[in-house]
């Protein structure tokens, strides 16, 4: 105490004072905020979900039912959790503009808070797959040609070897991968929406899910290295520019070699 | 000093043409066929354009043999593409990747030979076209038609082959589909798949048997027909289109030297730089992104290049026809498409000048085009024909119009199983319509003259549009329009009132004769055109001021020298 008493007229005793009061106020307040965001979280969930509900009976209902049980026109939601909506709300694909062969992708209708209260409501009625974590998502350790080889045995008959989307029957098709985020890949593999088959954990393993986005991701990133490359259809567009370009190119060579001299 | 100031001035050259004619006689030789006329147009250069495509094929495909392994055997790939680093594929697969990424030119190497490939297939095609349109086929062609027809068919197989080499995802498709075709084939179908893969498909066999095939053999066979192809056009001579003081018994043109050998010369460096310069630039199966092949794997919108395009197709749109008997199954629904309708279109293509020949009862030689309106059955057949195989080909890309278009592919498929019966007829009597109304158009501009969209007020009040002369060109052009007859319906008994015994044969024939040639415009009699050069004698001296400035514009038509052929038919 006398150390302490004798240092109270120090010059910097203030400074010291101030900056001891700081720390234990900023601390204490630290620490009781924690308590209350944990409360808040509990409270946060179910407003989300009542949010959720909210926007689902008004957008989602007269299809899939006012209890997401399924109607004649959309099949039950429960137990297709949070990855499901995830991916049919944040890519537009539904609400569905009109019945067809497939929904389309369009510009998402909802904002992402409200997708998330969303996907809360459909995952609080029943378990199912969950929206992909950060970690899940995280492809920097995957095996690229792995990657590849998992592509071409499981996803390149509909989706293409590039990955460029191909024809299903009756107008019904597998979309571009190119316009995909990882995000969107790793649910879809886990719902399998429209008409793509589910490939659940047991069957492909996150690592697997994570190489395919790599695979996937390095062909968007990837160059031609042979020049244009013609929407990397194949031989179709190949041969359209053929017959258009090329063709017409060594005609008019033709015709001008041709030409008479005046 | 002085000596040498005497002694005759020798030409450039003359010394090397001495001692060739000397010991070869090659004076008269080339004297011969360095004045050799050829004539002019744009449309006789397309068979020129295959020629010196497949000329860059076999440089460009030298040097990759030089790089490419064609063996099956299964290596693991450490080359520098990351997303295969690691990946099992054959060594066939591994060095055409090299090709692709560490041979210095090497990707543009494969560009240029795989550009110029397409390039000779089309320019194939094109140039068929031409020779078909304008009946240059008839005699005394007919069988360089079959070489050419030949050289079509034989092309198809080199392009078959080399686009199966690689052993990519994209070619092992491909020859899955090539094995299912040979499966189909009844009775014999699997020995035969046996035969050729050495057992079950893929085998560990089948790319270097292709490879010998793709390098030696058929190009063997190209350069022979090639080789038997020119030769015939060098000794039947060149055809040329009706023009001024062109005649089915000479060739006005240019002559080889100088004029055709610095044109022809260009045209090589002009194709040669145009087929380089868009390998260059427009990236052609890209096999890297295809992946190895192995059967349990296919890549959605695989297709065969162009040119088997229209077989893709015709497998895509046919209905899925089996029969089942005695424990067998007899797959129509690949036998017919792949074999049964290409086997119709081969056998149709070769026999059709023999087919016009035989329903004209014409045995003269022709040496002179028919321009396409002048035969206008042939020209409807050849735009049927061609409408039919476009429509297969729309087959053969069927799920990229699908995906491309928003389409359903079942619709697409339904839409052109009926356009394949539908449109093709259609096809054929618009084409027929319209060259039977440009030959009225012709008569009618030989009798009335060109209108000049002059229009004259007469003093009573009454317009007059002033028709003008056709040019000598011109004229010439609708005056060689050949009248061809159909053979007339036979009697059924002769002058002495016997039985005509081949009657039915006789009617046939008759029939198809009539089926060619009948629906024709009548060309005006030399009477009709002398009556009409009279009139419009008149119609100038009528309106002089007007119609002299019209003569004098005509007189500045066509300023080329036409130099009488030097090789004059007999």
């Amino acid at each position: 105490m006398k150390t302490l008493a004798s240092h109270r007229r120090h010059p910097a005793a203030v400074f010291v004072a101030i900056l001891v009061g700081l720390f234990v106020t900023g601390g204490l307040y630290a620490v009781a905020n924690t308590a209350t965001q944990a409360q808040s979280a509990e409270q946060v969930d179910a407003t989300q979900i009542l949010t959720g509900k909210k926007l689902f009976l008004e957008g989602c209902s007269s299809c899939h039912g006012t209890a997401a049980q399924g109607t004649e026109n959309g099949p039950t939601l429960i137990g297709v959790g949070s990855a499901a909506v995830h991916f049919q709300v944040s890519t537009g694909r539904m609400p569905l503009a009109n019945p067809g062969a497939q929904a389309p992708q369009k510009p998402p209708e909802y904002s992402e808070a409200d997708v998330a209260a969303m996907s809360a409501y459909v995952a609080s009625l029943a378990p199912g797959p969950a929206i992909p974590t950060a970690e899940d998502l995280d492809y920097s350790d995957a095996d690229v040609a792995e990657g590849g080889e998992l592509f071409r045995a499981n996803c390149s008959q509909c989706h293409q070897a590039a990955g460029r989307g191909g024809a299903l029957s009756n107008g019904k098709y597998a979309p571009n991968l190119m316009e995909a985020t990882p995000q969107e890949i790793y649910e879809a593999m886990l719902t399998g929406p429209q008409n793509m088959p589910v490939f659940g954990d047991s069957t492909m393993p996150p690592e697997d899910k994570q190489a395919i986005i790599a695979y996937v991701e390095t062909l968007k990133a990837s160059d031609d290295p042979g020049g244009w490359a013609l929407g990397r259809f194949g031989p179709v567009t190949e041969g359209l520019f053929m017959w258009i370009g090329a063709l017409l190119l060594v005609v008019a060579c033709a015709i001008w070699i041709g030409a008479k001299v005046r | 000093m002085s000596t040498s100031q005497l002694a005759p001035v020798e030409a450039k050259g003359a010394g090397v043409a001495t001692y060739l004619d000397e010991r070869v006689g090659a004076n008269g030789f080339l004297r011969r066929n360095l004045n050799k006329v050829f004539p002019d147009h744009w449309s006789f250069m397309l068979g020129e354009v295959a020629l010196y495509s497949f000329i860059v094929v076999l440089i460009s495909g030298v040097y990759l043999t030089l790089f490419f392994k064609p063996s099956m055997v299964e290596v693991i790939y450490e080359g520098p593409y990351i997303p295969l680093k690691g990946v099992k594929m054959s060594q066939a697969y591994d060095s055409a990747l090299d090709i692709s990424f560490e041979v210095r030119g090497g990707l543009l190497m494969r560009q240029i030979h795989h550009w110029a490939a397409l390039f000779f297939m089309t320019a194939i095609a094109v140039h068929m076209f031409r020779v078909f349109f304008t009946g240059a086929f008839r005699k005394p062609r007919e069988m360089n038609w079959v070489v050419g027809v030949s050289l079509a068919m034989v092309s198809l197989m080199a392009g078959f082959s080399g686009y199966s080499l690689p052993d990519d995802l994209l070619s092992g498709t491909g020859l899955r589909i090539a094995e299912g075709i040979v499966l189909s084939i009844p009775i014999v179908g699997t020995w035969v798949s046996f035969l050729m893969f050495g057992g079950e498909f893929p085998g560990t066999d089948f790319i270097s048997r292709l490879y010998g095939i793709h390098i030696l053999l058929i190009p063997g066979i190209l350069l022979a027909l090639i080789t038997v192809h020119l030769m015939m056009v060098w000794v039947q001579k060149h055809t040329q289109f009706p023009g001024p003081a062109r005649t089915n018994n000479n060739v006005v043109g240019y002559p080889l030297m100088p004029i055709y050998m610095a044109k022809a010369g260009g045209f090589f460096f002009l194709v040669f730089g145009i087929i380089v310069v868009i390998a260059g630039i427009v990236q052609l199966n890209p096999i890297w992104l295809f992946g190895p092949y192995t059967p349990d794997q296919v890549s959605a919108g695989t297709q065969p290049d162009w040119y088997i395009g229209w077989l893709d197709g015709a497998l895509r749109v046919m209905p899925n026809w089996e029969i089942q008997a005695l424990g067998y199954t007899l797959s129509l629904n690949i036998l017919i498409p792949a074999l049964v309708v290409p086997g119709i279109i081969t056998t149709l293509l070769i026999a059709y000048p023999f087919i016009e020949a035989w329903a004209s009862g014409d045995k003269s030689e022709h040496h002179l085009l028919d321009r396409p309106r002048d035969a206008p059955t042939r020209t409807a057949l050849g735009v049927m024909a061609i409408t039919f195989y476009v429509l297969l080909w729309i087959g053969g890309g069927n799920d990229i119009i699908a995906v491309g278009f928003d389409l359903s592919i079942n619709f697409i498929i339904w839409a052109l199983r009926i356009s394949l019966i539908v449109l093709p007829p259609i096809a054929f009597l618009i084409t027929r319509r319209i060259c039977l109304a440009l030959q009225r158009r012709d008569r009618d501009k030989l009798l009335h003259g060109r209108e000049t969209g002059q229009i004259l007020r007469m003093p009573n009040g009454e317009f007059l549009e002033i028709h003008a002369p056709l040019n000598e060109e011109e004229r010439a052009k609708i005056m060689a329009k050949p009248d061809v007859k159909p053979l007339p319906m036979p009697p059924e008994t002769d002058s002495t009132g016997v039985k005509n015994p081949r009657l039915k044969k006789d009617r046939r024939r008759a029939k198809i004769s009539q089926f060619l040639f009948g629906d024709n415009i009548a060309a005006p009699t030399s009477a009709e055109i002398s009556e009409a050069d009279a009139h419009l004698a008149h119609e100038v001296q009528q309106d002089a001021p007007v119609v002299a400035e019209e003569e004098s514009l005509q007189i500045a038509h066509d300023g080329a020298v036409l130099e009488e052929s030097s090789s004059t038919r007999d």
